[in-house]
């Protein structure tokens, strides 16, 4: 049982990464440029697939570094041509521009690689267990944990330590102050989309070798990033890395007692938290406006 | 041309294409079910545009209240009463209480975290009838149930077995609902909501209980979504999960901004595009997603205020 347990907490951890990933991205777009990419889920599947097409060439490790940043240069060309100009409008318009991306990016990837799972080679090194006992210990699961730590590490030393983080943070909070002081405030939206972008990539190309690759890929991690977000805290990074460990490891820990409401779970954490903390567990005072 | 004689002429224009479209559908290469998916889904957007439009809330969930109407009056005929009215009630009964509790937890929020947490709770309903298989049939939908014939006292209607009499009950239906949303959009509630729309912030130092009309809004506008998924699943006798999925919300904004948030009409002309594009560009190409995701695009980028928020705007120019 503990076993059991074990396993799927362990297992929600690692399901609660990918939606933290994806939630960190979102979130860094939301919070600086008010708009919810809905084609979030669209970019992670295009990286897993670019991942897939270059890995014969590259390697598995090769792939890895670069499908991310190619999929973050095309996120820099879809913001530069088809978000920017819906900046200041309705963010009604914003999300339905994206929620049309999403639908191309999933047809596309559907039409360019087949609408059937497609096999994603993870290296050997990396499937064996590492534990007779704890059989769930692959090398492979381990690995996909250090790198979102490792990636999470990034961003906020980035957010943190760079004068381009330090903008962003500074624009988050007051953007017509940050462009009075002579910022670009395109050019740095635009690096804030394809920062998001890159993490949506990263993700995309560590969930390929989890849970296969096909093209809804995307679309099933996409809601529960919202829940993230909403439940870790609205405008707050470290909420929203919270909020999407924390749903992750409810899922898991549900699928032991309670297996079909392992996907409910998550919401009725969304509903508590709304009813007695509507900004959410971290999040600022003021930002529900 | 003053303005209540134009729009008395706009109504009776509506209300004589809407009378007559069994006759003249055929001849323009539809048919009368499509005819009835016009009217059910311009009923939808219309309801979605009572809070998008009228009170300037986004809500981008409204699929689940659609399809909660569907399942409700489904699971009615198919396990309780074989009655098309009492299905109705049951399937709006259920919609609009789902929609009172979930409008409780997020009036608090808005803008696009309203719209985020409404597609989120959406999903609830979606995994709901997904995982449920024995009562909802799961992911092949609710099946083996049909329409039944309303009995009047003195009359059978027997919308069962005839197309054009089932588009004449639906068509009453949205007489009905459209009626009573234009008297509220037109009575003092309703212009409360538009000045909400306008400025939230002067509304509330005017002593408006800005929440609390919201949340009335929202559950009117779920209420009348309601009826319309209760009545597109009658029209196929089957419903399934993709009626209440995310999709489908999107597909409702588009038909509201498609035709013109701004006017009463609009989002019934944004239907009407929208059912015949989608109908022909699925029976012409496997890749139609595609060609809706270029569509939303190409509305948002090149016509965002809808067809008659131009036509307007050139008759004023």
């Amino acid at each position: 049982m503990t076993q059991l347990i074990l396993f799927n907490v362990f297992n929600g951890l690692i399901v609660g990464a990918f939606y933290a990933l994806m939630a960190l991205g979102l979130s860094l777009i939301l919070n600086l440029s008010g708009v919810i990419n809905f084609a979030h889920g669209g970019f992670l599947a295009l990286g897993a697939y670019i991942a897939y097409t270059l890995m014969p060439f590259t390697g598995f490790w090769g792939a890895l570094v670069i499908a991310p940043v190619l999929t973050a240069i095309f996120g820099l060309i879809v913001e530069r041509f088809l978000i920017r100009p819906l900046y200041g409008r309705d963010p009604l318009y914003s999300l339905l521009l994206t929620f049309g991306l999403a639908y191309v990016l999933e047809d596309g990837a559907r039409y360019i690689w087949g609408a059937q799972s497609v096999p994603y080679p993870i290296p050997a090194a990396l499937t064996t267990p590492l534990s007779t006992e704890y059989f769930f210990l692959t090398g492979y699961r381990l690995f996909m944990v250090a790198l979102v730590g490792i990636a999470v590490g990034g961003l906020f030393f980035i957010l943190n330590r760079t004068r381009l983080g330090m903008r962003i943070r500074a624009g988050t909070l007051d953007l017509e102050t940050v462009s009075v002081l002579g910022v670009n405030v395109r050019i740095l939206r635009n690096l804030n989309f394809g920062l998001g972008i890159y993490l949506a990539g990263l993700a995309g190309v560590l969930a390929a070798g989890m849970l296969g690759l096909q093209p809804t890929i995307g679309t099933s991690l996409i809601i529960p990033s919202f829940v993230a977000i909403i439940v870790g805290g609205l405008g707050s990074l470290p909420g929203t890395l919270l909020g999407g460990l924390l749903i992750g490891v409810a899922s898991g820990l549900t699928t032991v007692f309670f297996p079909s409401a392992t996907e409910a779970v998550m919401y009725v954490m969304m509903g508590l938290v709304l009813l007695v903390r509507p900004r959410g567990l971290l999040g600022e005072e003021g930002r529900i406006q | 041309m003053n303005a209540a004689l134009k729009d008395q002429q706009a109504n009776a224009i509506v209300w004589a294409l809407l009378l007559t479209m069994p006759w003249w559908m055929g001849a323009v290469g539809g048919y009368t079910e499509l005819a009835i998916r016009v009217v059910v889904l311009g009923l939808a957007a219309m309801s979605l545009n009572f809070l998008l439009g009228f009170t300037g809330v986004l809500s981008f969930g409204h699929a689940a209240y659609f399809g909660l109407g569907a399942y409700g009056v489904g699971m009615t005929i198919k396990y309780l009463v074989a009655s098309t009215p009492l299905g109705i009630v049951v399937g709006v009964a259920t919609g609009a209480l789902a929609a009172m509790i979930v409008g409780a937890l997020i009036v608090k929020l808005r803008g696009v975290y309203f719209a985020m947490v409404t597609i989120a709770f959406g999903q609830v309903f979606f995994f709901i009838a997904f995982r449920w298989n024995e009562f909802t049939g799961g992911d092949d939908g609710l099946t083996g149930w049909k329409r039944q014939a309303i009995d009047l006292g003195f009359t059978k209607l027997d919308i069962l077995g005839s197309d054009t009499l089932f588009y004449y009950f639906v068509l009453a239906v949205f007489a009905a609902s459209v009626a009573v949303m234009a008297i509220l959009i037109r009575s003092p509630f309703g212009r409360t909501l538009v000045a909400i729309r306008e400025n939230e912030r002067r509304a509330r130092f005017l002593g408006i209980p800005v929440d609390q009309h919201i949340w009335i809004s929202f559950v009117i506008s779920c209420f009348f979504v309601s009826l319309a998924g209760t009545l597109y699943a009658l029209l196929s006798n089957f419903t399934d999960p993709r009626a209440l999925r995310w999709d489908q919300s999107g597909n409702f904004v588009i038909m509201a901004v498609l035709g013109g948030m701004r006017s009463f009409w609009g989002p019934l002309i944004g239907a009407a595009i929208f059912v015949v594009l989608q109908d022909w560009v699925s029976s012409h190409t496997e890749n139609w997603m595609s060609v809706i995701g270029v569509f939303f695009m190409l509305i948002v980028l090149f016509f965002p205020r809808g067809v008659l928020g131009m036509l307007r705007r050139r008759a004023t120019a």
